[in-house]
């Protein structure tokens, strides 16, 4: 196993009831306190690979590794953040927030405590009492990432956690999870399908093949991080990035 | 509505003074007939009784339509075998059935009770079976996805989502529960309202008849209208999901 990586796929394949064959031989190394993304044309099996990863879906062949230990299903060690929120309706934002800790048996007084700091921390203090119907796009997903933080997860798998938000909200919650990540040791693994953030966030980005998705080739952008976010999108290795993942991925679309 | 009560109170009223009909005694009268039926004895008995069946009937439609339906939901198999029966029972005329039950569990009050259930529990089972389908899958799955145990899914996520539905299907299991009472003790002839029922149209005592129609009524109403204080209270999520 490779040094430093934390997560490590081998020989995944998936094929779904019906004989679509989402995902084939897929090898792939992610390294620890790294954000790598998962990017491909819709219907390379993205989504299916994370939650593989996430331990969510069962692979048809192959193993996924975590701190070097084959795992079989979800585990402490990998919190998810979904595409659609999956807020619970009934709940309010600290409840939602501490759900995970909640699963876990942890008293109500300090999973509470746990939840307001996190809450705080995605900026959404003031709002612990409100419930998801009062919350806009971005904000819930906020609440979603925040519950992610609360279980203390070295992994974060985030599943196109920016695509049902506006385009402001995204760049600002892009640039406030970068700030938020660089302080501390996660690992995350972020699927999207858009280039310009997968090069903008990226240690690493992964590109897919279409259908059945394969590794077709991993890009490493050389971008200085401690830049501020409108500097590096002016970068010129940003932008060979966003240019060479292009040039890869316009050959798949149709 | 209570616009649309007083029409029609207002048109029974006169139907009655018109005396169209011995049938149809005026709504006025009834209510005094009412209140000269509600402190009797015979009367206290009957609804003691009457509620007795009631209560342990709804108990036993609830503990064991709510499972049912939890369970077809969730195991293909059990949804597929008995999603038919269910469907088939739900929509046939129960009451036809009475007369049976008293060859089996004899004359008494046992047969109003299992009435009772078999006029409630299928509503229950239906749409909790409903509820727990439409359930959003994604939580279940973010619900797994924090090491849920099968236990914390079905008690944190899937009867809470499914509240709105369960909470329709109690009501209108109360309902249809209220018809079974009647109806099962009518056909037993021998207690509780039904015995009243029987003696009052025997006798041809029509405003006291009425009266007890109007009792019965009011009665599947307060119920109704108390579930439906909880399903207002869950609906703003239902809204939302």
């Amino acid at each position: 196993m490779h040094d430093d990586a934390i997560v490590e796929v081998k020989g995944i394949g998936k094929t779904y009831d019906g004989g679509v064959e989402a995902l084939r031989d897929v090898a792939l190394i992610f390294p620890s306190g790294q954000l790598s993304t998962l990017l491909g044309p819709s219907g390379c099996g993205k989504t299916t690979l994370l939650k593989i990863i996430a331990g969510l879906i069962v692979p048809n062949a192959g193993e996924v590794w975590i701190k070097g230990k084959k795992v079989h299903g979800p585990g402490p060690e990998r919190a998810f953040v979904f595409q659609d929120f999956a807020l619970l309706p009934w709940a309010n934002v600290l409840r939602n927030v501490a759900f995970g800790l909640e699963l876990q048996g942890v008293s109500r007084e300090r999973r509470e405590e746990i939840a307001r700091r996190h809450i705080a921390e995605v900026g959404l203090g003031g709002f612990e009492s409100s419930y998801p119907n009062q919350l806009s796009g971005g904000m819930k997903q906020r609440v979603g990432l925040a519950r992610a933080l609360t279980v203390d997860a070295d992994i974060i798998l985030m599943d196109e956690p920016f695509s049902s938000v506006d385009e402001q909200t995204r760049r600002k919650f892009q640039e406030e999870l970068l700030d938020l990540l660089r302080h501390r040791q996660k690992t995350v693994i972020v699927v999207t399908h858009s280039i310009e953030e997968a090069a903008y966030l990226s240690d690493q980005i992964v590109l897919l093949t279409p259908r059945p998705g394969t590794v077709s080739r991993i890009i490493r952008p050389a971008i200085e991080r401690s830049k501020g976010p409108d500097e590096i999108r002016r970068d010129q290795n940003y932008l060979d990035a966003v240019d060479e993942i292009w040039q890869i991925l316009k050959q798949y679309v149709v | 509505m209570v616009f649309s009560l007083a029409i029609w109170a207002l048109a029974w009223e006169l139907a009655g003074r018109a005396e169209l009909s011995v049938i149809v005694p005026s709504l006025s009268r009834i209510v005094v007939a009412a209140m000269t039926v509600l402190p009797t004895e015979k009367f206290a008995a009957a609804a003691l009784i009457s509620l007795r069946s009631f209560a342990i009937g709804m108990a036993f439609a609830l503990a064991i339509g709510i499972p049912l339906g939890v369970l077809m939901a969730r195991v293909r198999g059990v949804g597929r075998i008995l999603g038919m029966w269910v469907n088939i029972f739900i929509s046939a005329p129960i009451s036809a059935l009475v007369p049976i039950l008293m060859a089996v569990v004899g004359i008494g009050e046992t047969t109003v009770v299992v009435t009772v259930v078999l006029f409630a529990v299928f509503v229950i089972v239906l749409d909790t079976q409903i509820g727990i389908v439409h359930a959003d899958r994604s939580l279940v799955e973010m619900a797994r996805s924090f090491g849920a145990r099968p236990y914390q899914i079905y008690a944190k996520v899937l009867i809470l989502s499914a509240l709105p539905e369960i909470l329709a299907g109690i009501r209108l299991g109360a309902i249809r529960g209220v018809k079974g009472v009647v109806i099962g003790q009518l056909l037993v002839s021998i207690i509780g309202v039904g015995e009243l029922f029987e003696l009052y149209s025997q006798h041809f005592l029509m405003e006291e008849f009425w009266a007890l129609v109007l009792i019965v009524f009011l009665f599947a109403f307060a119920v109704s209208e108390t579930i439906a204080v909880f399903e207002r209270r869950v609906e703003y999520y239902a809204a939302t999901r």
